[in-house]
């Protein structure tokens, strides 16, 4: 069970790290292979900033459980996954430390600038690792304005060994953050369905992983098939559908203690778990007699469940608001899927979407402007519109892509893509701007993403 | 239903598909079947042939009727399916002992939980109207698997309407 092992730590160790007469500015005649000229493809400004992320530095090599061969290898490590965190989120095209002189332990609070202008770098991300007496280990991170030569920001963390690329993910979250004005999302985690297997025989199992596709672990071992898993806010549990004992209900598992329990009693087959914001509730969806319609429950269990809807149809997903105030719902009651939102009591039902064809698994975005669903004209794609219904924008066009989950900032929607015939699902993300689409890497098929908040 | 026994089941009626499809060239058509429910035992005592109130015996006895199904979206019981639910009804009250399961699907073009659902429906308006027919509703469970078992591994429209289905399978 993870504990709280990531510590926020003022960095008041720069004077001891500058302490040291800095070593000579690494020689601008190096060519980066990775530079920036001729390679911008988007629009998008952000590309054309200049970011370097070299190598970061560790103040002594010592050995750590978190790298075999210490801990300046680690530090390494730790620069390529900012790099990588950076690169992939497609705003950004940075130069990683692949491409670039390693900077020396001293220089990571005293950056030798003219050498990186003179490379043509604006923007500078260094940092550094250290191994504490009692085992865990200090990252440092810091981003530097190379044409002012002025810190604009800078953080640190403790952390457990096994937490090291957390430390990684909170400083490419304090770069993107800065340089964006966005919130944060790399240090996240996101539930899926691994998929293995033909069509017809497909096994379906509950995994995890980091926002990177690191630390992937297998839940179930794929006897039951499970479907539609979502972390609660505090990570702690994922609610998520098993066809254990044969018949598809909704379970809780508790990732602490690898125990699992039903969320309701009712011999009636439950679909669709989801979360509320404050993790004290969670929706789902119940049939009874071919009718289906959304309840919720006390996460805490012992409470009685509570009909939110009560049409002749089906019911079904849910997703609320940031507040926790409203629930965004899919409903064929119109003799169609569209969406409707209501309050969270179940009052105020109203229809909102009003587009052709067919419109499903609504998922409010963390910032709350935003609703993403998935629309079926044929194929199925993902798109978004307003709480009040309008403005509809497709992100993605392709044969079949569902089931819509936001990046904690609500910048970023993950959904899986099926392929036609062989059925194989995998995982992608697209920015709320249509941009940068891209597949996840998972180590099988992939679907029903879900993305959780940001860690703390 | 336990899991286990759901393997078995899933097994049986592979046997039974398998076993269909190898007589049917030397066999007559079985189409008289469906007119009397009398001519059922006449199956059922086939020498080596399945056990009467068997799934797999129950697979044979209704040659494809087993499963009835849908236009896309759809949950309404038909003419077709109206024969085929006969059928099967006339089989539940002949060996009144055995208990049916109706599994709804749906085919690969719609999300999941919806599907989910929808399979639901699907098999409760098979359930419903085999009640209608007599058989009572206490025999009859139902469980939907949406789209997570497609028949037809295809991605077209033919391989869709062999998966929107609700197929019955009883249980001793």
């Amino acid at each position: 069970m993870r504990k709280p092992m990531l510590t926020f730590v003022l960095l008041a160790c720069a004077a001891s790290l500058s302490a040291q007469q800095p070593a000579a500015p690494p020689p601008a005649t190096q060519p980066a292979e990775d530079g920036l000229s001729g390679s911008v493809t988007d629009e998008s400004a952000w590309q054309d900033l200049g970011i370097a992320i070299p190598g970061f530095a560790t103040n002594a090599d010592a050995p750590t459980p978190a790298n075999a061969q210490g801990t300046g290898a680690l530090a390494l490590e730790l620069s390529r996954v900012v790099f990588n965190d950076l690169r992939n989120n497609g705003l950004f095209k940075p130069t990683g430390p692949d491409s670039l002189p390693h900077p020396s332990y001293p220089e990571i609070t005293a950056p030798a600038f003219s050498a990186w202008q003179g490379r043509g770098t604006e923007m500078l991300v260094h940092g550094y690792v250290r191994a504490n007496g009692d085992g865990n280990l200090t990252v440092g991170c810091y981003l530097y304005d190379v044409a002012l030569q002025k810190e604009l920001a800078r953080s640190g963390w403790v952390v457990a060994p096994t937490d090291w690329r957390r430390a990684a993910h909170k400083c490419a979250d304090l770069v993107y953050s800065r340089l964006s004005g966005e919130s944060p999302f790399f240090d996240s985690k996101i539930a899926y369905i691994a998929e293995t297997g033909p069509k017809n025989a497909r096994v379906k199992r509950l995994a995890i992983m980091d926002s990177d596709g690191a630390n992937h672990r297998f839940i179930t071992n794929g006897q039951a098939t499970a479907l539609t898993p979502r972390y609660s806010p505090d990570y702690k549990r994922i609610v998520y559908l098993s066809y254990l004992n044969g018949n598809p209900r909704i379970y809780v598992y508790d990732i602490g203690t690898g125990q699992q329990k039903l969320i309701s009693e009712s011999r009636s087959p439950t679909f669709a778990p989801r979360w509320s914001p404050d993790g004290r509730w969670i929706l789902y969806s119940m049939a009874s007699a071919g009718n289906t319609d959304i309840f919720r429950i006390s996460a805490a269990g012992g409470g009685s469940p509570q009909k939110l809807t009560d049409s002749p149809g089906i019911d079904i997903g849910g997703s609320y608001s940031p507040d926790g105030r409203q629930i965004v719902f899919e409903s064929d009651r119109s003799g169609s899927q569209q969406i409707y939102v209501m309050n969270a009591d179940g009052s105020n039902q109203r229809r909102i979407s009003f587009v052709g064809g067919r419109a499903a698994t609504p998922e409010w975005s963390p910032r709350g402007d935003q609703i993403a669903f998935t629309h079926i004209v044929g194929d199925l794609r993902i798109a978004v519109i307003s709480p009040s219904g309008g403005a509809l924008r497709y992100l993605t066009n392709a044969w079949q892509d569902e089931a819509p989950t936001w990046s904690p900032n609500g910048r970023i929607v993950q959904f899986f893509r099926t392929e036609r015939n062989s059925g194989t699902a995998s995982i992608w993300q697209v920015d709320l701007t249509g941009r940068n689409e891209r597949r996840l890497p998972t180590p099988v098929g992939a679907s029903d993403p879900a993305w959780g908040p940001v860690l703390p | 239903m336990h899991a286990k026994s759901a393997l078995a089941l899933v097994a049986a009626s592979v046997l039974a598909l398998s076993a269909c499809s190898k007589k049917a060239p030397a066999d007559l058509p079985p189409a008289p079947q469906a007119s009397s429910g009398v001519e059922i035992p006449a199956v059922a005592v086939q020498p080596g042939g399945p056990i009467p109130g068997t799934q797999a015996h129950f697979a044979q006895a209704m040659s494809g009727r087993d499963t009835i199904y849908f236009e896309t979206d759809r949950y309404n019981i038909d003419a077709e399916d109206q024969q085929a639910l006969a059928q099967q009804a006339r089989y539940l009250q002949q060996y009144p002992n055995v208990r049916a399961t109706v599994e709804g699907h749906a085919d690969e073009r719609g999300t999941r939980d919806y599907n989910l659902a929808l399979g639901e429906r699907r098999a409760n308006s098979a359930k419903n109207y085999l009640a209608s027919l007599g058989v009572s509703g206490d025999r009859i469970s139902t469980v939907s698997y949406g789209k997570e078992r497609p028949v037809a591994l295809g991605s077209n429209e033919e391989a869709w309407a062999r998966n929107r289905r609700a197929v019955t399978i009883v249980l001793n």
